[in-house]
């Protein structure tokens, strides 16, 4: 076997998106250990089995919301304690909320920017610290960030600040890590069009949509290698540095 | 219009053929496509579940109506490597299951030619596979399942099970309720391989007196038929065999799908010509490799599988499959009646497929194998030409006695269907009020 291919212990935040579960059960076909996240009991006990049946060595639940930041370190500690150890911690939660409405129901925005950011800060946060406190080798800390944080744009301005301070904190974690000997490695995934049942309500097709499974395998390789930011697909790397590169005058005739 | 359906405007089936309109759900739980059929009984909707839709004409489709498509339903339950008993969700496909069942030295007890189906959809079809004539078809392994329906609720179904429920729904086209999990016996293999043995079929005798030889040798048989061949070369080809491996390991199939087509082939791009060069091709090719070779089971059971959107070469007509099984009595003269008919006609296919089938009953109502001889091949949709063409095999398969294939078919008529699957009033009488397809109110009216 491998080194990229060796058992990982794999603590998962949110392990309920479509894309954490992907990314588990490549996981779980070489034998790693898990301790999964979510609101959902019964959504959570049937992933389990899932991971088990393909190959999970052992999968452990924590039944939690994850905007109660309180407990944070505590859950680092049992998943430490689940799995006789800890190399990956995997930051997948989020929510698209709704834009237009965020911009007459402060509660909306409010909700966004909880639950895409500063929920994420401790979590990241308490995860860095976990990592910290281990000495293995290929500790990560990988999180799901998104394209929409590198422009502000009319149609979701209020998730893409929130995704835009996520993909910052990591990069600011990777760069303490890489002045650091054997320190984990730090990776924020900036995804693009993901077809998962969060976007279902958006028209679907053409090129630039991707599955559940494709940003897993990206995932799953930056486990090992590349980052701080990974663009996933790697074509937004592009798509994104046009963008950006927009004079405003341009930029502001265009709807997006 | 509930947050569970979403409006698709030109869904279609593999044939691509029709294109229509439906509601699509996509639940993400068994307890969410509960719920769905709560919705779909409540709004007196007209519903069919569905899998990864690889059905060819329009058995999987319910235009203006809804689907329910069980692909997110893609959760294993249970696999006891010791046993090579599995329990998983409906929507699992084999693609997948293989990928997990293999490296632990199990595989499916019978595989259809692409892997890219249900483990539902393998169920309402009750699929069969080169190793019919010693396995049966699927519905032979499987052991239980979940059915929820909008009428009963959800039940366990297993043979045992009073009411003929377990053997409507084998075979029974997604009618008799929603698969929601299935428990099915696998297979033990010693290797991923298989070891193979090529021959060539100069006519269509040879076929009869080769596929009964070698069925008492090999688990796995099938030939492919050059269509395009006629007079004393009628029905040439290559017989092929198959026993599985003693060695070489249980490295399963790769994960990642071959190129795609990106786009439809242009019309001329299947003509007489180049089919004729397409079977030759592939004749050859097989014939210069040695007799005996030992190949993966990827490619000897789902060559296909290797080209993603293969049916697009098909052009935007789309396609017709055209599958039959004459019962062995008359299997030799129909056959030959066939073949001539195809061959005469000039619209000859891509692929053709023959296979004896073997007698293990199917506990299926409507299943389609029955002991004798299969015949499959697909023509591009030329409109009343093909139509015409396929109404005159109709009528060879009626005198002799066959049937054709629900899942490969978009057209056959209502008196073909009933005289073929003679249970299917017990299946009518089982379904539930709810779901319906465009096949079953066509062959049922």
């Amino acid at each position: 076997m491998t080194e990229t291919r060796s058992p990982r212990k794999v603590l998962i935040l949110g392990a309920l998106s479509a894309m954490a579960a992907a990314t588990a059960r490549r996981l779980a076909d070489r034998g790693s250990d898990f301790v999964i996240t979510g609101r959902n009991a019964d959504a959570l006990e049937r992933a389990a089995k899932d991971l088990k049946a393909r190959g999970a060595a052992s999968v452990a639940i924590q039944t939690l919301d994850l905007l109660e930041t309180g407990s944070a370190d505590a859950v680092m500690a049992q998943a430490v304690e689940a799995m006789g150890g800890l190399d990956t911690v995997l930051v997948f939660y989020g929510i698209l909320g709704n834009q237009a409405q965020a911009e007459t129901d402060p509660q909306e925005a409010e909700r966004i920017i909880a639950v895409n950011y500063s929920s994420a800060v401790h979590w990241v946060m308490a995860g860095a610290r976990a990592l910290e406190a281990q000495s293995g080798p290929n500790r990560v800390l990988l999180t799901a960030s998104s394209v929409a944080g590198d422009r502000g744009r009319r149609s979701n301005y209020v998730y893409g600040s929130a995704k835009a301070g996520l993909s910052v904190l990591m990069q600011g974690l990777a760069h303490k890590w890489a002045a650091q000997e054997n320190a984990p490695r730090a990776v924020n995934l900036k995804l693009g069009f993901v077809d998962t049942p969060m976007t279902d309500g958006i028209e679907k097709g053409g090129p630039l949509w991707a599955k559940p499974d494709d940003i897993a395998a990206i995932a799953e390789r930056a486990l090992t290698k590349g980052g701080p930011n990974v663009y996933a697909p790697w074509f937004w790397r592009f798509i994104m540095l046009a963008i950006r590169g927009t004079p405003a005058f341009v930029f502001n005739k265009v709807n997006l | 219009m509930s947050q569970a359906f979403r409006s698709q405007t030109a869904k279609r089936s593999w044939g691509r053929v029709v294109e229509a309109h439906h509601d699509v759900a996509k639940p993400e739980s068994p307890t969410e496509a509960v719920a769905i059929l709560s919705e779909v009984a409540n709004r007196k909707m007209s519903a069919l579940p569905i899998g990864l839709g690889r059905s060819y004409g329009d058995s999987n489709l319910n235009p203006d109506g809804a689907l329910i498509e069980t692909t997110r339903l893609d959760h294993y339950i249970g696999f006891d490597p010791k046993t090579g008993v599995l329990r998983a969700e409906a929507g699992v496909s084999l693609n997948d299951l293989l990928r997990v069942v293999v490296p632990h030295g199990w595989f499916l007890p019978t595989t259809p030619g692409t892997r890219y189906v249900t483990l539902g959809g393998a169920i309402a079809n009750d699929v069969h596979g080169k190793n019919h004539h010693i396995a049966g078809s699927f519905g032979s392994h499987v052991l239980r399942f979940t059915l929820a329906r909008t009428d009963k609720g959800v039940l366990d179904v297993d043979p045992e099970t009073p009411g003929d429920l377990f053997a409507a729904t084998i075979g029974g086209l997604g009618l008799t309720g929603l698969i929601l999990d299935v428990d099915l016996q696998l297979v033990p293999i010693r290797s991923a391989f298989l070891d193979q043995h090529v021959e060539p079929l100069r006519n269509v005798d040879a076929f009869f007196e080769i596929a009964e030889a070698r069925a008492a040798d090999y688990e796995h048989t099938v030939a492919w038929i050059d269509c395009t061949a006629r007079g004393d070369r009628l029905g040439q080809g290559v017989f092929t065999s198959g026993n599985w491996a003693a060695s070489g390991g249980l490295t399963p199939h790769d994960a990642k799908s071959g190129p795609g087509l990106p786009v439809d082939a242009p019309g001329f791009a299947l003509n007489r010509l180049t089919l004729r060069a397409f079977n030759m091709t592939y004749r050859r090719s097989q014939l210069l490799k040695p007799r005996n070779s030992r190949v993966h089971y990827a490619g000897f059971f789902h060559p296909l599988d290797a080209i993603r959107d293969w049916n697009r070469l098909y052009g935007s007509r789309g396609f017709y499959q055209y599958q039959s099984v004459i019962p062995s009595e008359t299997a030799r003269e129909a056959t030959r009646e066939m073949l001539d008919l195809i061959a005469r006609s000039g619209q000859g296919s891509f692929l053709a497929v023959l296979k004896t089938l073997g007698d293990r009953p199917s506990p299926g109502l409507m299943s389609f194998p029955m002991r004798g001889v299969t015949l499959a091949l697909d023509f591009a949709n030329a409109g009343s030409k093909t139509t015409a063409l396929l109404a005159d095999l109709d009528a060879i398969v009626k005198t002799a006695g066959g049937r054709l294939y629900p899942a490969k078919d978009g057209r056959m008529p209502a008196d073909i269907f009933q005289q073929g699957y003679p249970e299917w009033e017990r299946v009518e009488a089982l379904r539930d009020p709810a779901l319906s397809s465009a096949f079953w109110r066509r062959v049922t009216s």
